[in-house]
């Protein structure tokens, strides 16, 4: 499956099926933080390796990343970066003060710990509604976080995906919370061979 | 880091001084740079994985030399020396190959980063090239620029000053 062939009606469909998890992970979102949480309608693109460190259009800004891995029928990765400013007030809406302990350039380890937890709802949510939906078979795993520029963290992260493909498949999509105070990137990124078992699970394959 | 060219993810580009060669967001990829002192030429692949014969089977086409150590260091060897360069007068330096992100319970298994560069200091050394300077491995992402007027390799990290190699 050649992603840079993808027609635009699996472009929909994908679209389509992204919307739907988006939707149930800001409705998880609002429950965890009790503010109004929305996300943007999600862009589907497909971008050669070689220019996926410019997706954001700064890729020496530094983001906090938090990066799950997607198991299962259709094999995926989640990524979710943040303005460290912003990362810092969305965890602190999950700690007392006491709790909290970011210090200059250094995270806490109850901030790492709150982040990666909303990292792991918003995708429990997501990968449900997209299992759902699709009738695959998908699981998360564990949280990890980085705070780094957001080029390495993009080329580390899809940097295997160079051992079968030229090309990366992004479906982003924009959080926004607590009156756009936060304004995190959401990227769903399949693995070159799930491509083919989502368009299938959509009834798009062809 | 502007106004030079940029060598992206499985690139590779060769150029002679003044240009600036320009790797932004290397994570666990490694910057691999040869350079010709006396010419003031050389040459930078922005190199993403160890072995293509691994990966991909050993005789399989590589559509981009520059994505696997194994490919790409002869490639790049193969520019410059069209410039002029003599292999027996090329500095390398090498940038990059971080881990950046550790998960529970993920030790075990060398990851990628740490395993390019180890791939790329064993090609060097069988391709009789002396490794001038180097700065990889721990955790954070780097963006590098080679100046080929002085053959300085300037390394950017963030939360700390640059280092030049």
């Amino acid at each position: 499956m050649g992603l840079q062939h993808l027609t635009s009606l699996q472009k929909d469909a994908i679209k389509e099926v992204s919307n739907i998890g988006a939707a149930h992970a800001a409705t998880a979102l609002h429950q965890l933080l009790g503010e109004k949480v929305s996300m943007t309608v999600p862009k589907v693109s497909v971008v050669p390796l070689s220019d996926i460190c410019e997706v954001l259009g700064q890729p020496e800004e530094p983001m906090i990343g938090v990066y799950l891995r997607v198991f299962g029928d259709a094999p995926s990765k989640i990524l979710y970066l943040f303005p460290r400013e912003e990362a810092l007030f969305l965890a602190g809406l999950l700690l007392t003060e006491e709790d909290r302990q970011e210090n200059g350039d250094i995270l806490g380890e109850l901030e790492v710990s709150a982040l990666k937890e909303i990292g792991n709802i918003l995708t429990g949510a997501y990968v449900y509604a997209f299992s759902d939906f699709t009738g695959l078979n998908m699981l998360s795993s564990v949280p990890a976080l980085t705070y780094d520029m957001v080029g390495a963290i993009l080329n580390t992260i899809l940097v295997d995906l160079g051992a079968s493909s030229d090309y990366a498949l992004l479906i982003e999509t924009k959080l926004l919370a607590c009156e756009v105070k936060i304004t995190g990137h959401f990227f769903l990124m399949p693995d070159p061979g799930s491509l083919a078992k989502i368009l299938d699970a959509l009834g798009v394959k062809d | 880091m502007t106004g030079g060219i940029r060598v992206g993810m499985s690139e590779i580009a060769v150029s002679r001084a003044p240009d600036v060669l320009i790797a932004i967001g290397l994570g666990s990829c490694v910057g691999v740079c040869f350079y010709d002192p006396l010419l003031k030429c050389g040459g930078m692949a922005h190199v993403m994985l160890p072995d293509s014969t691994q990966i991909l089977g050993a005789g399989a086409e590589i559509t981009k030399p520059g994505k696997f150590a194994d490919t790409a260091l002869p490639e790049l060897l193969r520019k410059v020396t069209e410039l002029g360069a003599l292999p027996s007068r090329l500095e390398v330096k090498i940038a990059g190959g971080a881990q950046m992100f550790n998960f529970n319970g993920d030790n075990g298994r060398m990851q990628i980063g740490p395993r390019n560069v180890e791939t790329i200091e064993q090609l060097l050394a069988a391709m009789n090239l002396k490794l001038a300077g180097k700065n990889t491995g721990g955790n954070c992402g780097r963006s590098v620029r080679f100046d080929l007027a002085t053959g300085m390799l300037t390394v950017k990290m963030i939360n700390s000053p640059d280092i030049i190699i």
